[in-house]
């Protein structure tokens, strides 16, 4: 069996067996060949890096070259049931749009990112005056590919404009691992939010 | 010349001779009442016949894709950049199949071959081709070797055609197919180079209608116009700057029309060579079947219709500075595939070789190419009493 990220293994629990997902830079295609072993989903994955494209073919996952700053035009809506994007929000060009886009596509949509509101992250910002890094956030303020940083709150704000409904959240620490700690103050403990969110 | 050959090479092959007697009826109407295929293998087959890899070549390629015929051979088989021990198409692995498509010139029955009607050669009487009709020769070569279902239908440009109308005429004998630089039907731009390349040949006082093996001529100039067309159009901006730049043949400018530039005498080279292996008629009617390649057109036009009947996977691979068949007429094969719910994967190439980086060693390609093909390879069903 193979062991999964721990917040991909969250978003594994939200996919429905035999359903049909899209991921959205899906990396080296872990998730989804879990998922099409585990659960008998079929799908998809988009990616732009040509290592991790060749990984996906070598893990017998369908990966797409395409760079989601480009749009999913390609993709119909509502043809899949589950459009997943994980630790991707924070580095495309607009993120609203592209949320816009996978509740489009799917009926729902799990999308994670790491949360500016981390304590960490606020009290580096607050004492040190500089944008803050960490291993989660590990590049200087001009060479980051996190180019729209939010924290829970302000995801939650964007979905609540959008009537966006949020059926499950969790948040994570570092290590992608739930703690009960996290769940007193999740938006100041939480270093990576997991939220599952659908239009319907 | 290989002084030896080298370790990851298929080696010396020796082509192969198959005499069909069965007639084939064609998509034009016209029937072939008997027609020979010419092909190579490399590899062997296992004992289920399940290892098999099918070659579609292009435009102007034949049977001869990789190793070499002899020890004096200047180049090896045209696709021996991917076929070979190791290589992306491992022979260790996979039984490959090579042949020349009907209509071609190069062995197999095409306009230079003698017509049994007649008595004379077919010339221009020789039935102009759809990719189906290939498709059926290429089947009932299978049949023959005693392969009931591909391992993989691999090809490139025209070659990716062919292998787009094998995974929807016969779904059920294709696993994988490997679809590159291709596209589900030519555009209007792409139609109109292959005609003007099809005038200059018809346009050759040397020509006759394309009966000039009877007054012992070859429509040379037209041949090398066309060939001259095709090749710069295979080649991106980027590319022939690289190569050849504003290069002068002799460093200084002579004030003539003989060729100057170092692309002219390229050009000029590249026709010349072509002009004197390559028969015309096989170049118009090789040009006119890329023309009507149109999968769709018996499915409403419905691309997605067309590939529902598929059962295989694909593998979907085009080049950034290809223009003759872009990246976006890939994608369109691609997106069918998604709406059409088939396993599909897609890259392309970061390359500046247009149209011809299929038929070059790019590493990026390659390992795309070499990681699917070990898929395919690990997806060939165990023999029984293997170990």
């Amino acid at each position: 069996m193979t062991v999964l990220r721990d917040d991909l293994a969250i978003i594994q629990q939200w996919v429905k067996p035999d359903s049909q997902v899209l991921d959205l830079g899906c990396g080296e295609g872990s998730l989804l060949s879990y998922l099409k072993r585990h659960k008998n989903v079929r799908g998809y994955g988009l990616e732009i890096n040509p290592e991790k494209i060749t990984a996906c073919i070598a893990n017998g996952v369908n990966v797409i070259e395409q760079d989601l700053d480009k749009g999913l035009s390609n993709f119909e809506d509502n043809s899949i049931d589950t459009v997943i994007m994980a630790q991707a929000l924070q580095a495309v060009q607009r993120p609203d749009l592209l949320l816009d886009e996978m509740l489009r596509i799917g009926d729902e949509a799990i999308v994670t990112f790491p949360n500016f509101g981390y304590w960490r992250t606020r009290f580096y910002l607050l004492l040190k005056g500089r944008m803050p890094m960490s291993e989660t956030l590990p590049y200087n303020w001009y060479d980051t590919p996190n180019i729209h940083m939010c924290t829970f709150r302000d995801f939650e704000m964007l979905c609540r404009e959008k009537g966006i409904r949020i059926l499950n959240k969790t948040v994570v620490d570092d290590q992608h691992k739930e703690h009960w700690t996290i769940r007193l103050w999740p938006s100041m403990l939480g270093e990576i939010a997991v939220y599952h969110i659908t239009r319907k | 010349m290989p002084d030896v050959i080298p370790d990851d090479s298929v080696g010396l092959v020796t082509p192969q001779l198959q005499h069909f007697d069965q007639p084939l009826t064609l998509r034009s109407g016209r029937v072939l009442s008997q027609y020979d295929l010419m092909y190579e293998t490399y590899g062997s087959l296992n004992a289920d016949k399940s290892n098999a890899v099918l070659i579609c070549h292009a435009l102007s390629g034949d049977h001869h894709a990789a190793g070499y015929h002899s020890m004096d051979d200047k180049k090896p088989g045209w696709w021996d950049s991917a076929i070979g021990p190791g290589k992306a198409i491992d022979t260790r692995h996979f039984f490959v199949v090579a042949l020349n498509n009907l209509g071609g010139c190069a062995g197999s029955t095409g306009p230079t071959s003698m017509n049994p009607e007649s008595g004379d050669v077919y010339g221009p009487d020789f039935p102009i081709l759809a990719v189906r009709d290939w498709v059926n020769s290429q089947a009932r070569l299978a049949d023959v070797l005693g392969i009931q279902q591909w391992a993989a239908v691999v090809g490139g440009s025209l070659g990716g055609m062919q292998v787009l109308r094998w995974s929807i005429q016969f779904p059920e004998r294709v696993r994988h197919a490997v679809v590159i630089a291709s596209a589900p039907k030519l555009s209007a731009q792409n139609i109109a180079f292959n005609e003007v390349a099809r005038q200059a040949i018809a346009k050759d006082p040397d020509f006759h209608d394309g009966w000039y093996h009877k007054f012992g001529t070859i429509p040379k100039s037209g041949l090398m116009q066309a060939r001259m067309l095709g090749h710069l159009t295979y080649l991106s901006d980027d590319a022939m700057r690289q190569k050849f730049g504003r290069e002068l043949k002799e460093g200084k400018l002579n004030y003539s029309f003989a060729p100057e530039f170092e692309v002219e005498s390229y050009l000029h080279h590249q026709g010349e060579k072509f002009s004197t292996r390559f028969d015309a008629n096989t170049y118009m009617l090789m040009t006119k079947a890329l023309d009507y390649f149109d999968p769709a057109a018996d499915f409403d036009n419905d691309l997605v219709k067309c590939l529902s009947r598929a059962r295989c996977d694909y593998l979907v691979v085009s080049f950034t500075t290809d223009w003759r068949f872009s990246p976006a007429r890939s994608e369109e094969i691609v997106n069918a595939l998604i709406h059409a719910d088939k396993n599909v994967s897609y890259a392309c190439i970061e390359s500046d070789n247009g149209h011809d980086a299929f038929l070059l060693p790019i590493p990026r390609y390659m390992e795309i190419f070499k990681a699917y093909m070990q898929r395919v390879a690990n997806s060939i069903p165990a023999t029984e009493g293997k170990a």
